[in-house]
């Protein structure tokens, strides 16, 4: 290979992100209306999905918490939405969302495998329903109304959420501590005797995983315009990134953004056209995908690369 | 002085007291050996030593500094490295990687990657496993997989390394190669602290070993003197 190739080709997959950036900026000006929902909708899950991915899939803890990071953030901007400008009251539900992160992540992240899923999963129920007492005793009303702004401001702040958590996973990945993360659910005792502070790090990358989920949610609650705790903390929240990450393939982070791409996107169609069987649809295709695409969409293209460039084998 | 010390180091598992009440020292540029039948409470000394196991009681203490209870990291940070009776390698991730975290989180100055790349392409040839250091960790043997652990240990730069059974499952050309090794980390200026069971490596390349028998030390000595122990053949042996 010479150097020219080789640079081009260091160059093509940021010149290609760069133009798909630029394509989803102009997206509202080109076709307004139902297109900008339907894409702020994908965007939403994307962050959803990379956000676990980001903690989830080099650990090997499996959380079922972002509803209730995204939760908090909808809670945040129900509460200060109309108080403070957007931005503030976006970093604040990010900012919330971590410090319920660090407080659950210093309590719990010495809990392996199944056992920190189910406490997490118990954490979604738990804050719900901490809420929903509260705003019976105290407010009186079960949910709450949000000033509705315009769908292209919800659709920038998605898009901008996410570039800052594809950047943020970006770099974590490639420095040190991404390395350590991926030894950390390898192995973590043998992590822990090389020189990692495991707790520490699963702590903190943790609440950076929580931070976008609460950014997500505080801008989603405006699209929600209504809310209550059974709209903010929905379960749902919480196996969706999981079931997009795995449909997409965790071993690259190309995988967990296809996955949610294609899944968002398919969900939609669905709804749509049919609205009664849309969740037996997707049951059917997630069996499908579990059985036939152990490794994802990213697993499929692989294997289809493969068949055209031929195999390729390492020895020992 | 010694580089690592122990008094009165207990552990119970319940009712089983693991380790019990035992002395230790280990000095510096010795290389000690910890033998024992199984179950004997060597794995669990380590265990100790490096921070994955607390004592209930007693003290360890690291060139002077009072070591016990501290977690596994900060004792590897301060110089104290191992490797593990059933092998713990990173399996998914290529070998120079193993090694690399060694260098990038154990050492106790922090280095640059590229500066961590160039040490664990060093110390995957010292320990001779240069030709695959882009193989994962599992798909390496169980000798190579061995090694690897002894390089990613070696990568924390310490100044006491503890060995669970290296050369245990290993056929006589790898153990020699082991034994060989160890000498080598040795002549580095490194302090080892081995356990073993192939008693023809550890007679031969130990300075002075211990002996532990039900958590209770029950011998030390020079080889010679272990060898030839009433004691030591009776706990083996039967009497």
């Amino acid at each position: 290979m010479n150097a020219v190739g080789v640079d081009l080709k260091k160059l093509r997959a940021p010149a290609l992100l760069l133009v798909l950036l630029l394509l989803l900026i102009a997206l509202p000006h080109a076709r307004p209306g139902y297109a900008v929902v339907l894409v702020y909708t994908i965007l939403m899950y994307i962050v959803l999905t990379v956000s676990w991915v980001l903690f989830s899939a080099p650990t090997g803890y499996v959380s079922l918490a972002p509803a209730a990071f995204f939760g908090v953030g909808i809670y945040t901007s129900a509460i200060l939405g109309m108080k403070l400008p957007l931005p503030v009251v976006i970093c604040i539900g990010g900012l919330a969302s971590a410090f319920l992160a660090l407080l659950v992540g210093a309590l719990t992240l010495r809990l392996k495998g199944i056992y920190f899923a189910i406490f997490t999963f118990g954490l979604v129920e738990l804050i719900k329903h901490f809420v929903l007492w509260y705003e019976l005793k105290y407010t009186g009303t079960r949910g709450r109304f949000l000033l509705p702004v315009g769908n292209n401001t919800i659709y920038y702040v998605m898009l901008a959420i996410l570039v800052a958590l594809l950047l943020t996973t970006y770099f974590i990945k490639r420095s040190k501590y991404g390395l350590a993360l991926q030894s950390i659910g390898e192995d973590e005792e043998a992590a822990a005797h090389t020189g990692i502070n495991v707790t520490l790090l699963k702590i903190i990358t943790f609440a950076i995983s929580a931070v976008f989920t609460g950014a997500a949610g505080a801008i989603w609650a405006i699209r929600l315009t209504y809310i209550d705790p059974y709209i903010a903390f929905d379960v749902n929240n919480s196996f969706m990134p999981v079931l997009m990450a795995i449909f997409g393939g965790l071993g690259q982070l190309y995988g967990p953004i296809l996955g949610a791409v294609v899944f968002s996107f398919l969900r939609e169609v669905l709804i749509t056209r049919f609205p009664y069987y849309y969740m037996l649809l997707i049951g059917t295709i997630l069996l499908v995908s579990i059985l036939y695409l152990p490794n994802g969409l990213v697993g499929l293209i692989q294997r289809w690369r493969r068949r055209i460039w031929g195999g390729q084998h390492a020895n020992t | 002085m010694p580089i690592l010390e122990g008094e009165g180091v207990t552990k119970y598992f319940g009712g089983l007291a693991a380790v019990s009440n035992v002395d230790f020292y280990v000095d510096e540029g010795e290389i000690v050996g910890l033998i024992g039948p199984n179950g004997a409470g060597k794995t669990t000394l380590f265990n100790l030593i490096s921070g994955a196991l607390v004592p209930k009681s007693g003290v360890i203490r690291f060139q002077g500094a009072n070591i016990t209870g501290l977690k596994p990291h900060r004792i590897c940070k301060m110089g104290i490295a191992r490797t593990f009776q059933s092998v713990k390698v990173f399996a998914n991730m290529p070998a120079l990687e193993n090694v690399m975290l060694g260098s990038l989180f154990g050492a106790p100055n922090s280095v640059a990657p590229a500066e961590a790349v160039r040490e664990a392409t060093a110390l995957l040839d010292f320990v001779g496993l240069s030709a695959v250091g882009a193989t994962p960790a599992k798909d390496l043997t169980l000798a190579n997989q061995k090694r690897l652990e002894v390089a990613r240990a070696l990568a924390t730069k310490p100044k006491l390394l503890l060995l669970d059974e290296l050369m245990a499952g290993l056929n006589p050309t790898e153990t020699a190669e082991a034994m060989a090794l160890i000498t080598r980390i040795r002549d580095q200026g490194i302090t080892i602290f081995m356990i073993e069971h192939v008693m023809k490596a550890i007679m031969s390349v130990c300075d002075r070993i211990m002996v532990l028998h039900h958590g209770v030390k029950i011998a030390e000595g020079t080889p010679q003197e272990i060898a030839t122990s009433k004691k030591v053949i009776e706990v083996y042996l039967g009497e």
